[in-house]
């Protein structure tokens, strides 16, 4: 076991941390404020290979490892959530099941593209009536000759309409046990967008990540070639479950990014302010509320870091990712509340980043599964 | 073509200078970086590999550690690199540090030399020039703006009140300026490719026709005595005066600091 990163690992931090500070920490408040998507952002990350991070170079990626991808959307979390988790829903929720699932003319069609960052992607499972009870979906596809017909609608879609290429859930068939109680069995489709009857329903006005696209898809009749299936016809639910779960390592990355962003600001604030003739840093108040903030961020990290090398050494990382999400997501949550009130009034001004890094860090503990869902998966194995 | 670019690694010193108690600089409390007159004359060697698929070398002398410039430079698309580090060199000058570099250098095919204008270190600007000179090579200093041009370059040099535009034939040596522009960044891939390249390392018996005597401490012509920190700022003198006569303390003080 060894705790320091190595050196290839400690170079791309520097230069993620690089990037970050230069290019995108500039841009954070104002891609808050106008609720505008960072597209020249995703230009430049396109640019330097941050779309494909851990897709080997055959297929158009960078070759690295999940720990690299990691820490990229951390440290763009620690300056800008929504550049994190346009990174994230990209690489975790759309290429990565063409990675695993996609036959190699899928791979070569879409993964290449998505992977340069010439496409973007984006994932879409969640439905009105169907969230944590994702079984719920109500959109069907039935197969048409040679095209699938879908019909039915997607919620909350990061990415939704600045996307290019769609992963989208939809039950093929429903089937009945000896008992006569019917299942649904759900399919994966690679949907781009422009295909016939595909569109776009209301943009999410949401209380954080601002700048990220988050959409309705609408499907009417809308017509898909036969071989967009992704994977085997009816393995859509494990197909989502397994892709979900490397999500979750992202969005723990993107908690833990945004704990780090504010502890950051906080030592930097509590040295700069002073109250009673002194510091507050000076306070021992404030002394330990860092103290415990640090000490939280560490435990995330390690986390964080321990699901990112399941994901390259483990066949199965669901608990992992499990435990990393719901650790870094509680933590993002309780530190940010303590930096806004650390920086006192001028903590719930706009004009300091800290109160935008508190509405981002709530996100984290709903989307890509609750901190309740994570729970469950968590408690689920401890009482297998 | 062949392009060599002689890189740096220095402690940054943009978060400030720290020193030891002796007064020596404390290189191990400071980040280190690729010197940025280098980095930028590395982007400008890598624009002409992108336009015209020339080689990129890059050369550096100094501890085993600055093989992190090394593969940085790597990272951002440079082709090969070489590490000049010995014992026997350290503790140079400008005058062994030139030395060191040609006799590397004569070991290496390059139809452009890159360094350069100045280390943010020494801060003296000398080695780039030295190197021509001892490599029998036309130099071009402070350049804002390199372009090859047949068998040539086209080098836009800059002075304080103008800029000069110099056409040399190659092989030449060119020393850049850190606003010559904006260097890229490093990939993700490209740093796993860097670290999995071999660097290659020579040590004195590589150098090709020098002497014992220019090289290291030994070989240096000049001998730092003494180095301090910058003396600090007294406090600031309050004093209350009316608007003329504050015109005239002002002025008088101005003279005095030379200012004016």
């Amino acid at each position: 076991m060894d705790f320091t990163l190595d050196k290839k690992h400690e170079m791309a931090r520097s230069l993620f941390k690089e990037f970050a500070e230069t290019e995108v920490k500039p841009l954070a408040q104002e891609t808050d404020e106008t609720e505008a998507f960072p597209a020249e952002t995703v230009k430049k990350m396109q640019k330097y290979g941050f779309m494909g991070i851990p897709v080997p170079k055959e297929y158009g990626g960078q070759g690295c490892d999940p720990l690299t991808y990691v820490m990229c959307v951390e440290e763009l979390s620690k300056v800008c959530a929504t550049t994190g988790v346009v990174v994230s829903a990209h690489t975790s929720l759309c290429i990565d099941p063409i990675m695993t699932y996609g036959t190699e003319e899928q791979k070569q069609k879409y993964v290449k593209p998505l992977a340069t960052g010439e496409k973007l992607g984006a994932f879409a499972l969640t439905e009105p009536g169907a969230g944590t009870d994702a079984q719920g979906a109500q959109t069907k596809a039935v197969l048409d000759g040679d095209e699938w017909v879908l019909n039915g609608s997607k919620c909350f879609i990061t990415n939704g309409k600045v996307a290019d290429v769609y992963i989208v859930i939809a039950i093929t068939s429903i089937t009945e046990d000896k008992r006569g109680r019917k299942k649904k069995n759900f399919s994966a489709f690679i949907v781009d967008k422009g295909a016939p009857g595909f569109s776009f329903g209301t943009k999410e006005k949401k209380m954080g990540i601002r700048g990220s696209s988050t959409y309705e898809l609408i499907f009417e009749d809308c017509r898909i070639p036969k071989e967009n299936l992704l994977g085997p016809e009816g393995k859509g639910f494990p197909i989502a479950m397994h892709t979900l779960d490397g999500g979750r390592i992202g969005i723990a990355a993107q908690a833990l990014g945004i704990a780090e962003g504010a502890l950051d600001r906080a030592i930097a604030y509590t040295k700069e302010r002073k109250q009673f003739g002194r510091s507050i840093a000076q306070q021992q108040n404030t002394q330990f509320k860092l103290a415990d903030m640090a000490t939280r961020i560490e435990a995330a990290q390690l986390l964080v870091y321990k699901a990112a090398m399941a994901k390259a050494t483990q066949k199965v990382y669901s608990v992992e990712a499990a435990k990393a999400k719901l650790f870094a997501a509680e933590t993002a949550m309780a530190v940010t509340t303590e930096v806004v009130q650390l920086f006192g009034g001028y903590g719930y001004i706009r004009e300091y980043d800290v109160e935008r890094m508190m509405r981002d860090a709530k996100i984290t503990e709903i989307y890509e599964g609750t901190s309740e869902v994570q729970r469950m998966v968590i408690s689920g194995a401890l009482l297998k | 073509m062949n392009i060599v670019v002689c890189i740096k690694q220095v402690p940054d010193t943009k978060g400030g200078v720290k020193f030891n108690p002796d007064g020596t600089l404390d290189r191990a409390a400071m980040l280190a970086i690729m010197n940025p007159d280098d980095k930028a004359g590395l982007e400008a060697a890598l624009r002409i590999k992108d336009e015209t698929g020339a080689k990129v070398t890059v050369l550096t002398m100094g501890l085993p550690k600055a093989d992190a410039v090394l593969r940085e430079a790597l990272a951002m698309g440079a082709d090969e690199a070489v590490l000049v580090t010995d014992r026997v060199l350290g503790g140079a000058d400008t005058w062994a540090t030139s030395t060191t570099i040609a006799g590397a250098l004569r070991n290496l095919d390059y139809d452009l030399i890159i360094t350069g204008r100045q280390a943010i270190d020494g801060d003296t600007a000398q080695v780039g020039p030295q190197i021509a000179e001892h490599l029998g090579l036309p130099v071009i200093s402070y350049a804002a703006d390199i372009k090859v041009e047949g068998d040539s370059v086209v080098v836009k040099r800059q002075y304080e009140d103008r800029y000069h535009e110099l056409k040399v034939k190659m092989p030449c040596l060119v020393t850049a300026l850190s606003e010559l522009n904006e260097p890229r960044y490093m990939t993700p891939g490209g740093i796993f490719d860097a670290f999995d390249k071999e660097v290659t390392v020579w040590g004195r018996a590589d150098l090709k026709d020098v002497d014992d005597s220019d090289l290291g401490l030994k070989g240096s012509p000049t001998k730092i005595a003494k180095a301090s920190d910058k003396v600090a700022k007294g406090a600031g003198e309050k004093v209350n005066l009316d608007p003329a006569e504050s015109v005239a303390y002002l002025i008088g003080k101005f003279k005095e600091k030379h200012i004016i």
